[in-house]
């Protein structure tokens, strides 16, 4: 759901203790596979019933997470169900929520019964065992009713970890002000965007196509868009391989915009960013389809400037886009209350049933197919973006995402050694290849030092 | 006065003739602790860390003057045409059903507690090691010397575990104990004690038959005052500025001092769907100083005195 920059204190301590545990799950892994799809209908009626007379007898809950849209939907669910009492902690946003999930989960005691976990940080909970595998309560009934991108997300090596809370298709949002005023056409391939750049810095030397000092979650989605597949996991056999064609495309194109200087360099989510945002010095911003509310919010008065247009493609009239960002919903192993049947049943309210709808109202961008194909919500118009039916541009974005993408069991520490490796590119000579190839060679020493086999 | 040859009336600038006079009878001597000598570079320099520790406190009055448009829209040491200062501090004192107030409380809670309760313990152990003898006291200084050096980050997790097994983290108890526990203050205690109270003093009201607690209570206490109020002051600030243990043990925001909240409300623009809200962080932070400034001007007094004790016999 966030974008948060990394601390790399906490990522180290969640990808250390994920791989302590890894002797013991890792066994667990083979047996269980396709479990979760076949099993859907069948074996879990018993659980089904459980989670029906969890919800009759009621009980407490403890949720963690700093979605602001599930206030609603916890009131909700407690006015429809009296005897469940659901106490919503904001345990801080992105790592900080994780470092505190940790050192519950390290301490054996304090852990939520349900947490707001990131989709890349899901695997790493996951091979710790921290999680629950939802597929037991039937959650394979499930397939089809979320986008491939959040689905594929929360499915690992045959469990369900979770239900997706939002998803981030990503588009491209652009300064229609900007781009008018110097007479210069919205890209529409990433060989565009860098005309588009060359042309904006020439025409204005204030204005820069976009900001960028070196971000993971962003390159890696652009190539997730490229069609590379970098990380390829199963259960703890690691392969990372920046050399696909994905890859490589992406790491040339962006490099002639860092060789010409045609970036801005202001760091994401400052308030240098947003001012930024606000004057006109970044004229467009790739980003997920969760932007809206931050534009609404951190750069009110630039309203009526911005504009949203599908991501530009990497060949001349592909429809090729991916996701950046978004978060599930898991359920905890050991909560607190130790009911996780009741924990299901809140869980599925909230991001399969009538809760979903609760949050599009306050202005969350679902992962549920159903609501990304409904009339109203697909024209709905945004003021922000004077009038414009952005939905419908991110709509289809999240079903053309390609399928296959994975993160790294480490994926908060690899994001935290970005800027040390990849992130030279920006501030010295090398270039974001020889970047990659860094980021690689130092995740396959760390994956392996800390018990996966990667790369062998 | 420039023009004068006579090194002392160089100095003198203004100063009584008998001044000139005396600077003539010991002509070496003729910087005084009341007249130092004027080093221009000593005068930059000060002047350098002055304004390097007074912009900050500038910019944070004159941003906290801006609404979250002016913000960005206007140059960062001089203020924006709407003065928004009054409606900032409502606002940061009203946002989210006041919680920043609910903040402000739980912050005088854990400074009273905790850094009131450190000191009482600081002063009643570094009393005992001061004037007392017993076997085992050169570990007990071994081990107090050993504890300043440890910083409390590297004891958090561990402190956080150990908590957690007594079931009391998320609770503002996690955050008072350790507090209570201020090992550079028992030193100063210490020291201060050994100094401050003649032995003699206490051999005194012995004879005059005062048992240990009244005798600590009525004679040593007050010649204590000083340093009571140096050891104060700094678990104060330590407590008041306290942000990595709540982080560890609070979960429940309800609960958090103010660095913590202050880091919410600002981590809340770097989220997807929160709202960013420069103005308030920078309002609050404005407010959260506020205290502390008020805190070292009420108590500085107390504080000078305690530095002098001592100098003159």
């Amino acid at each position: 759901m966030s974008m948060k920059r990394g601390h790399a204190s906490s990522a180290l301590a969640l990808a250390a203790t994920a791989a302590l545990t890894l002797a013991a799950c890792g066994s667990d892994d083979a047996g269980s596979d396709d479990a979760g799809a076949s099993d859907a209908g069948t074996g879990d009626a018993n659980n089904a019933d459980a989670v029906e007379a969890a919800l009759e007898e009621g009980g407490s809950l403890t949720i963690w997470s700093w979605e602001t849209t599930l206030a609603q939907v916890v009131e909700d669910f407690e006015a429809e169900y009296p005897q469940v009492d659901i106490d919503l902690i904001n345990a801080g946003s992105g790592n900080d929520q994780y470092t505190a999930l940790q050192n519950a989960i390290s301490a054996g005691s304090g852990i939520p019964d349900l947490a707001h976990i990131e989709y890349f940080a899901l695997s790493q909970f996951a091979l710790a065992d921290a999680l629950t595998d939802i597929s037991q309560f039937g959650a394979a009934e499930f397939d089809g009713t979320y986008t491939p991108g959040p689905w594929n997300a929360v499915n690992q090596d045959g469990a369900i970890y979770g239900l997706p809370m939002d998803s981030g298709p990503m588009a491209l949002f652009y300064n229609q002000t900007v781009f008018d005023e110097h007479g210069i056409d919205v890209p529409t391939t990433w060989d565009e965007y860098v005309e588009a750049a060359r042309d904006l810095q020439a025409a204005d030397s204030d204005v820069y196509i976009a900001n960028d000092t070196g971000e993971a979650g962003f390159i890696t989605s652009l190539i997730w868009q490229a069609g590379g597949q970098p990380f390829q996991v199963e259960g703890t056999e690691v392969s990372i391989d920046f050399s696909d064609e994905g890859s490589t495309v992406v790491a040339e194109t962006w490099q002639q915009l860092i060789d010409e200087d045609l970036l801005a360099p202001i760091t994401g989510w400052t308030d240098e960013w947003y001012q930024g945002l606000a004057d006109g010095t970044i004229a467009t911003l790739a980003a997920g389809a969760w932007m809206p509310a931050n534009f609404e919010s951190g750069v009110p008065g630039a309203a009526g400037d911005w504009r949203a247009a599908p991501l530009p493609q990497w060949e001349n009239g592909a429809s090729s886009s991916a996701e950046n960002g978004g978060s599930a919903l898991a359920i905890m192993a050991n909560g607190e209350n130790s009911n996780e049947a009741l924990a299901y049943a809140f869980l599925e309210y909230a991001n399969a049933g009538d809760g979903v709808q609760t949050k599009i109202d306050q202005g969350l961008f679902p992962g549920t197919s159903e609501h990304l194909a409904d009339e109203e919500f697909l024209n709905a118009e945004f003021e922000y973006f004077d009038g414009q039916q952005a939905n419908q541009v991110f709509a289809e974005s999240a079903g053309a995402v390609p399928e296959g993408w994975s993160y790294l069991p480490f994926q908060a520490y690899a994001n935290s050694i970005f800027n040390d490796t990849v992130g030279q590119a920006y501030v010295s000579g090398t270039t974001l290849s020889e970047g990659l190839q860094a980021w690689q060679d130092a995740l396959v020493t760390f994956g392996n030092d800390q018990g996966f086999s990667v790369n062998q | 006065m420039s023009t004068s040859t006579t090194p002392g009336a160089r100095k003198g600038s203004g100063r009584p003739l008998i001044t000139l006079s005396s600077a003539r009878r010991h002509p070496r001597r003729h910087h005084t602790v009341e007249r130092p000598r004027r080093s221009p570079l000593l005068t930059a320099l000060t002047g350098l860390v002055l304004i390097y520790s007074l912009v900050p406190l500038l910019w944070l009055f004159i941003n906290s003057t801006k609404t979250q448009e002016g913000l960005f829209g206007s140059f960062g040491l001089w203020f924006h045409s709407d003065f928004a200062l009054w409606d900032n501090v409502v606002d940061t004192l009203t946002y989210n059903d006041g919680i920043f107030v609910r903040w402000l409380l739980n912050t005088v809670l854990y400074v009273v507690l905790g850094a009131g309760g450190a000191t009482f313990l600081a002063v009643l152990g570094g009393y005992a090691l001061a004037l007392f003898n017993f076997p085992g006291k050169r570990a007990v200084f071994a081990i107090v010397i050993g504890a300043v050096a440890v910083p409390g980050t590297a004891l958090a997790v561990p402190t956080f575990l150990m908590f957690s097994e007594m079931g009391l983290t998320n609770t503002p108890w996690a955050v008072i104990i350790p507090t209570l526990i201020s090992p550079f203050g028992l030193y100063l205690m210490w020291v201060y004690s050994s100094e401050a109270i003649p032995t003699e003093l206490l051999e005194a009201a012995r004879v005059d038959g005062a048992g240990e607690f009244s005798t600590f209570f009525r004679v040593s206490l007050p010649l204590l005052g000083p340093g009571i109020v140096t050891v104060l002051l700094f678990t104060m600030v330590q407590s008041w500025n306290n942000y990595f243990l709540p982080l560890i043990m609070l979960r429940d925001s309800s609960w958090y001092p103010l660095t913590l909240g202050l880091n919410a409300w600002n981590s809340q623009a770097s989220t997807v769907g929160g709202e960013a809200i420069f103005n308030l962080v920078i309002t609050g932070s404005l407010l959260t100083i506020v205290p502390l400034i008020t805190a070292f001007l009420l108590l500085q007094r107390y504080w000078r005195s305690g530095l002098t004790a001592g100098s003159v016999k």
